[in-house]
């Protein structure tokens, strides 16, 4: 019984973090219609952002993750007013193979600048456990968990609630009539790739200290975040952060009482009873932003 | 203009003949390398090339290898099998190189393996340690890394001193650390040691919370881990988290503790490790000179200390390839396979020379390594307490 309830607490702190990856990731590719193969990319760039900021610069906690949210914000809106903008219209395989290209370039320019040996980045938090009678947890992971729903609920907020996201939804649901509704569309699409970018990186900053920065952290990341938008339904902010809690305890589990051999196995044989079964995602009951 | 042109490039061309011709006699021996300069243990394959790098500037400036200079080919596999299969073809049929250094991971050396057998090229195996390595009958196949048996042993004289008496194990998903659960499994069973949880995280995997959960269920006193440094790091935190609190063992040589004091701290403390080579306190090696040399060497060239553990096997790879061209007096594929089997030399680690291993008739080299166990005792690398003590 102890042993469950920490493989639960476990699921949920994974859970959380994959939740963080994936609506990013959901947000780009159900309001823009572009599989962002670089988002783990900008989840690597968050964290190194972070690394120099406390490491080097020695700032605040807070003020490395804010640093490293502007920075995967104010790349991705580079990205997508060089890149995407120009082949805007074409077909979803064209961005994506440009987005491959993104991420190639990124992970080598990042192995380039940084070497290939992990840092270890600061945090401010003890590294004794709070326990909780039978169950350990991490000071750290829980102010993730915490600061991961927190943005979680701000970005669901700003789209649902702000004149920004209603401007959002309706240029993806209609782009041509938003835009003669005086929405400027172009500028809608960066804030849209600028704000998954920044999500992402936000997720980099807060799980770096987590785990180690390294050049290819990014793939595992995006593996997992592609996962999440699956179980979760496209453009679904909700769908997408049960979708992540969803997976984390599936693995968490699976690794527990079946296998620790197969534990990504777990993840994938739930995604592909959900393709199977419930194609457009678990959770798409819900109206789809898109 | 027309005739002047054509005088032009008759001059050219006699220059480029006049270049090509002495170089031609005295063109550099290649030796191939094959190592992951990126992906997951990027890290460690780039120390390696740091060594070899080391050891080819060495011989160059004693004059090189029977009057010719060493060149090195270095070849990335980006810690993945498949490229370090291609790799390997393409050392050999682009390159036409006499010999290879590889490739780091069992699974990659695995599959460079068949293309060695196909065209008839001899490697040194510097790092893996699955044991069917060897035992495949691949006769080109010299391998200067300890397989996880030989580890075992020798580990064995200090088991009853280390207290192991319930041991769990954590390796990493591949044929190195399924292979490592069994050698080390076995010899402490017979030890009389009991065996709880065999437990398994993928290379890339990041959160080893559930492997540690059900590990902490199993109430034993020991935890044998078995990865590269980076997973090593991210398990002694997360087990310090979750206050695991057992006795750590790294097997496999790949732990480099001085990088484990860096990015795990305080909960890399007391923790055991299996290495091969201890920059630390290079006169305790087999050859004191050599290893402080080496050492020295590494530091004026502004690399990392805690490389100096991976560091080591590239020098003594491309050593033990350089003495055999020598040996052969050619660098002919089957006449530097011949001569691998004749090398008796020196390297960082201790003696070099290759012995018979697997199926008759097909026998691949095998060399006996020293090994070595050292402790992370309040923030340094020290001696296990129990020799200390002594």
């Amino acid at each position: 019984m102890d042993q469950l309830l920490q493989h639960l607490v476990n699921g949920l702190v994974l859970g959380g973090t994959y939740a963080l990856l994936g609506i990013g990731l959901t947000l780009i590719f159900g309001l823009m219609n572009v599989v962002n193969f670089a988002h783990g990319e900008f989840y690597t760039l968050g964290a190194y952002v972070a690394f120099a900021a406390l490491g080097w610069a020695g700032v605040d906690f807070f003020v490395a993750v804010l640093a490293a949210i502007a920075a995967g914000a104010a790349l991705g809106w580079v990205c997508e007013v060089t890149l995407l903008r120009p082949l805007r219209g074409e077909s979803i395989d064209t961005t994506m193979l440009v987005m491959i290209g993104v991420w190639i370039v990124m992970q080598n320019a990042e192995l380039l600048a940084w070497g290939g040996v992990a840092k270890s980045i600061p945090h401010p938090f003890p590294t004794a456990p709070l326990v909780l009678g039978p169950v350990a947890i991490a000071p750290l992971r829980l102010f993730v968990l915490v600061l991961a729903a927190a943005l979680i609920a701000a970005s669901w907020l700003l789209i649902q609630k702000t004149k920004l996201g209603r401007a959002m939804r309706a240029t993806f649901q209609d782009r041509d009539t938003a835009a003669l509704m005086g929405v400027g569309i172009g500028r809608i699409h960066a804030a849209t790739f600028a704000l998954g970018s920044g999500l992402a990186a936000a997720a980099g900053a807060l799980l770096g200290p987590v785990f180690l920065a390294y050049p290819s952290m990014g793939d595992l990341a995006s593996l997992k975040a592609f996962c999440v938008v699956i179980l979760g339904g496209l453009g679904n902010l909700p769908g997408a952060t049960l979708g992540g809690l969803l997976l984390g305890i599936a693995e968490e589990l699976g690794a527990g009482y079946i296998s620790s051999g197969y534990r990504d196995a777990v993840g994938f044989v739930i995604i592909i009873l959900v393709l199977l079964f419930r194609p457009s995602g678990l959770f798409a009951r819900q109206e789809r932003i898109a | 203009m027309v005739r002047r042109s054509i005088v032009l490039v008759a001059l050219v061309l006699a220059a480029l003949v006049a270049v090509t011709l002495p170089a031609q006699s005295q063109a550099p021996i290649k030796i191939g390398v094959i190592e992951p300069l990126s992906g997951p243990v990027a890290a460690s394959g780039n120390y390696i090339r740091m060594g070899a790098e080391i050891a080819r500037d060495w011989i160059n400036a004693k004059g090189g290898v029977n009057g010719r200079k060493v060149d090195l080919l270095i070849e990335d596999n980006k810690s993945d099998p498949k490229e370090a299969a291609s790799a390997a073809e393409k050392l050999i049929v682009r390159d036409k190189v006499p010999a290879i250094m590889g490739a780091w991971g069992s699974s990659m050396t695995l599959a460079a393996m068949p293309k060695l057998e196909e065209y008839g090229v001899p490697m040194v195996v510097e790092t893996s340690s699955a044991a069917s390595i060897t035992k495949r009958g691949n006769p080109w196949i010299f391998r200067i890394s300890p397989p996880s048996e030989m580890e075992a042993l020798g580990l064995e004289q200090y088991v009853d001193r280390l207290g192991v008496k319930r041991v769990d194990f954590l390796a990493v998903n591949t044929d190195w650390g399924r292979g490592s659960i069994t050698a080390f499994g076995d010899m402490l069973k017979k030890k009389g040691a009991t065996v709880g949880a065999a437990e398994f995280m993928e290379q890339a995997a990041t959160d080893m919370n559930a492997q540690i959960t059900k590990i902490k269920a199993t109430g034993g006193d020991t935890l044998f881990l078995t990865t590269a440094v980076e997973q090593i790091t991210l398990v002694m935190k997360q087990a310090q988290e979750q206050r695991l609190g057992r006795k750590i063992v790294t097997t496999g040589g790949s732990s480099s503790p001085t990088q484990l004091i860096k990015q795990a701290g305080a909960a890399a403390e007391g923790s055991y490790h299996i290495v091969f080579f201890m920059p630390w306190f290079p006169e305790a090696m087999p050859d004191g000179r050599l290893a402080k040399a080496f050492v020295d060497e590494w530091a004026k060239r502004g690399h990392p200390f805690e490389g100096l553990t991976e560091g080591f096997r590239g020098h003594d790879g491309i050593a033990t390839i350089a003495e055999a061209i020598r040996v052969a007096g050619k660098d002919e594929a089957a006449a530097v396979r011949d001569a691998l089997w004749k090398v008796s030399l020196m390297g960082v680690n201790g003696p070099i020379k290759f012995e018979k291993d697997g199926p008759a008739g097909k026998e691949s080299g095998q060399s006996k390594p020293s090994i070595f166990v050292v402790q992370i005792r309040d923030g340094k690398v020290a001696l296990p307490d129990f020799l200390a003590k002594k």
